[in-house]
């Protein structure tokens, strides 16, 4: 009796296991197969996951023809490096001088940062607008950086993951002679990195499909990040072409996914790290 | 003038008094370990020593020179830390030149890149290097040098620890219980060859423990420091022999010392067979009486002694711990004998429990000791 019990039960959680992770890869099963289509073949009325005929090279080549797609991904890869590199630089010692340094507004600052975490960008958007309008700085890096520099998330990460550090590492340093800078520069930044490479998987994901805020500051292509390129994409003569829209689509996605898996196994590697206990 | 002075120290926080103005000398080469159970401010009374906290008030010298407004880098006192405090990311040959390199290379000396361009900075880095050398060597660890503290093991990385606090010849030494990670074989190894290093390089040092063992084994003086107070500084042999307040002669010694409820009256404390007289005037009412368990014997016929009972017998190998009740007060004894003593004892015998009078101390109310008159004793040894 139990002897079947126990794989049927596991079948039955094994199918439903599958049938969550299907409805999950659904849309990017469709993205690759509507990539590989020709227009006819999307708009037939039967669903068909294989291609009829396979479009695909057409597609990618029509969707690098239509836009500049290289333009967009290097944007990208700027507007995220900026926005990461400079949310590290402001949070940490920002996190460090909270987590182990005793002074009178750190309390302050402490519920500052969890009021920080609760307004959107959506709520600010308008006179961040209207400022980067007055400074004539829309439709360029500075104004699609600079909002989002200081990362109140950021501090609060670094700040949990500081506060786990050992204090007689640092008390080690101040006797073998170094400074508050150089205790961060040379203690913490080299043992933070487990909490920045998780940091970066959160940061590069979110700017690299942010829509919102290019669409706000952007108008030219040449400033337009790969999300804000797709629906310049759809505007321009292509608009029905959902097999191009697709193979863009594809193109834009590809690179996250690549940088995850190389991350993750950092990620891993940092988590392993010890030592630091007797 | 000695090494070390501290005057006074106070320190609280919250309310809650931690020092209450701890005073003491470090003669130059001298070891003295403080110790005191947990949370009696012990540890931090080192870490204002080292300057990484600020006592609220009193003062500290080293070498006569007032250390308030000097900062914990520029103090020149190293410390071993507890948890070894090694830098996870650096090697251990890394981690030994950290305070040379912070110390004997300039700011942009220390520069990644540009740093390596300067001039003058290769030969320091290859004196670093020679020092570190060195000093692995006198700690036999030469072959850990290219390791990281995590592929360590604990004795490997106190040495490293040690190692790094040693390299820049320190004018102070500090440790903070850096034996107490250890296991027990290790720690009795590592005891001796800090003492031994202690020898060689003559820094006077301040060993922190809450292991009275370790203290006693260990050090040239001993500081008794308990619920924030120095209660006595003196040689092992004086703390345990002749220890100034109750809570020393309870804190040192293992099994502890027996403390008997006892009354003193017209200045003299008697307690059963035992009449002691007392140097000192006392008021009429309640002392305690001190006998190590060194110094009380059992008596299997139950003849003489006080009428007891045995709860507990503990064989030690060489020596058997009997835990025993007065019937009288109903108060515990404790006796420390050899093997053969303890022969025809089981628990739960009666027995008569024989105390050495001569050897008892007399603690006053407050707990203070209180001398007796080495001629008042008409009584025989064991009462």
């Amino acid at each position: 009796m139990s002897s079947t019990a126990i794989p049927v039960g596991r079948i039955i959680r094994f199918a439903l296991l599958s049938l969550g992770a299907l409805m999950i890869l659904a849309p990017y099963i469709f993205m690759i197969s509507t990539a590989g289509k020709t227009q006819s073949d999307i708009f037939t009325s039967s669903l068909a996951l294989i291609p009829q005929h396979f479009y695909f090279a057409e597609n990618f080549a029509k969707a690098f023809a239509k836009v500049p797609m290289a333009t967009l991904l290097w944007n990208g890869v700027v507007v995220c490096g900026l926005i990461f590199f400079f949310q590290v630089v402001v949070a940490i010692p920002c996190a460090y001088a909270m987590a182990k340094l005793k002074f009178r507004a750190a309390r302050l600052m402490m519920v500052l940062v969890m009021l920080g975490l609760l307004v959107p960008i959506h709520a600010t958007a308008l006179p961040l607008y209207v400022a980067f309008d007055r400074m004539s700085l829309l439709n360029s890096y500075t104004s699609l950086v600079a909002p989002f520099t200081i990362s109140v998330f950021a501090i609060f990460m670094f700040l949990q993951f500081f506060r786990a550090m050992p204090d007689d590492l640092l008390h080690a340093a101040r006797l073998d002679g170094m400074s508050e800078l150089g205790i961060v520069a040379r203690v913490i930044v080299p043992n933070a990195w487990p909490a920045v490479t998780a940091f970066a998987i959160f940061s590069v994901v979110a700017h690299w499909n942010d829509l919102y805020w290019p669409l706000i500051v952007v108008s030219k292509q040449a400033y337009a990040t790969p999300p804000l390129g797709l629906m310049y994409f759809r505007a321009a003569e292509a608009g029905d072409d959902y097999g191009a829209l697709m193979a863009a689509t594809l193109i834009i996605t590809l690179p996250l996914v690549a940088a995850f898996l190389l991350a993750q196994k950092r990620f891993v590697e940092g988590i392993t790290m010890t030592g630091l206990k007797g | 003038m000695s090494a070390l002075s501290l005057r006074g120290l106070k320190k609280s926080f919250g309310g809650n008094a931690i020092l209450n103005g701890v005073s003491l000398d470090v003669e130059a080469g001298e070891f003295i370990a403080l110790v005191g159970p947990s949370g009696c401010g012990k540890s931090t009374l080192l870490r204002i020593l080292a300057g990484l906290d600020h006592a609220d008030s009193g003062d500290i010298f080293v070498g006569g020179r007032d250390m308030s407004p000097v900062a914990a880098a520029d103090r020149n006192i190293a410390m071993v830390f507890q948890s070894y405090a090694l830098y996870p990311h650096l090697t251990a040959g890394q981690n030994i030149a950290v305070p040379l390199a912070m110390k004997r290379l300039s700011r942009s000396q220390r520069l990644p890149l540009i740093g390596s361009l300067l001039p003058g900075q290769r030969e320091i880095r290859t004196g670093i290097t020679r020092d570190v050398r060195e000093m692995a060597g006198l700690l036999k660890i030469d072959h850990l040098l290219d390791r990281k503290p995590g592929q360590m093991s604990g004795g490997q990385r106190q040495r490293v620890a040690l190692a790094r606090a040693m390299v820049r010849h320190p004018s102070i030494f500090l440790m903070d219980e850096p034996l107490s990670n250890l296991d027990a074989n290790l720690r009795v190894h590592a005891r001796g060859e800090i003492v031994e290093l202690h020898r060689r390089a003559g820094v006077p040092t301040l060993y922190v423990t809450h292991d009275q063992a370790e203290a006693l084994s260990m050090a040239d003086r001993v500081a008794v420091m308990i619920g924030g107070n120095l209660l006595q500084l003196a040689a092992p042999e004086v703390i345990y022999n002749d220890p100034a307040h109750i809570e020393v002669a309870r804190f040192v010694g293992q099994p502890r010392i027996n403390i008997i409820p006892a009354q003193a009256e017209n200045g003299r404390v008697g307690f059963e067979g035992i009449r002691l007289a007392l140097l000192e005037k006392v008021a009429n009412g309640p002392v305690s009486l001190g006998i190590r368990p060194e110094f009380v014997k059992l008596s299997p016929s139950g003849r003489s002694g006080l009428a007891g009972r045995i709860e507990r017998l503990e064989f030690l190998g060489s020596e058997v711990i009997a835990h025993c009740r007065l019937d009288a007060s109903g108060d515990s004894v404790i006796a420390k004998l050899v093997p053969h003593e303890a022969r025809d004892l089981i628990a739960g015998m009666k027995v008569g429990i024989l105390l050495a009078a001569e050897q008892a101390m007399v603690f006053g109310p407050e707990g203070k000791r209180l001398r007796i008159a080495a001629g008042a004793r008409q009584e025989p040894a064991y009462v």
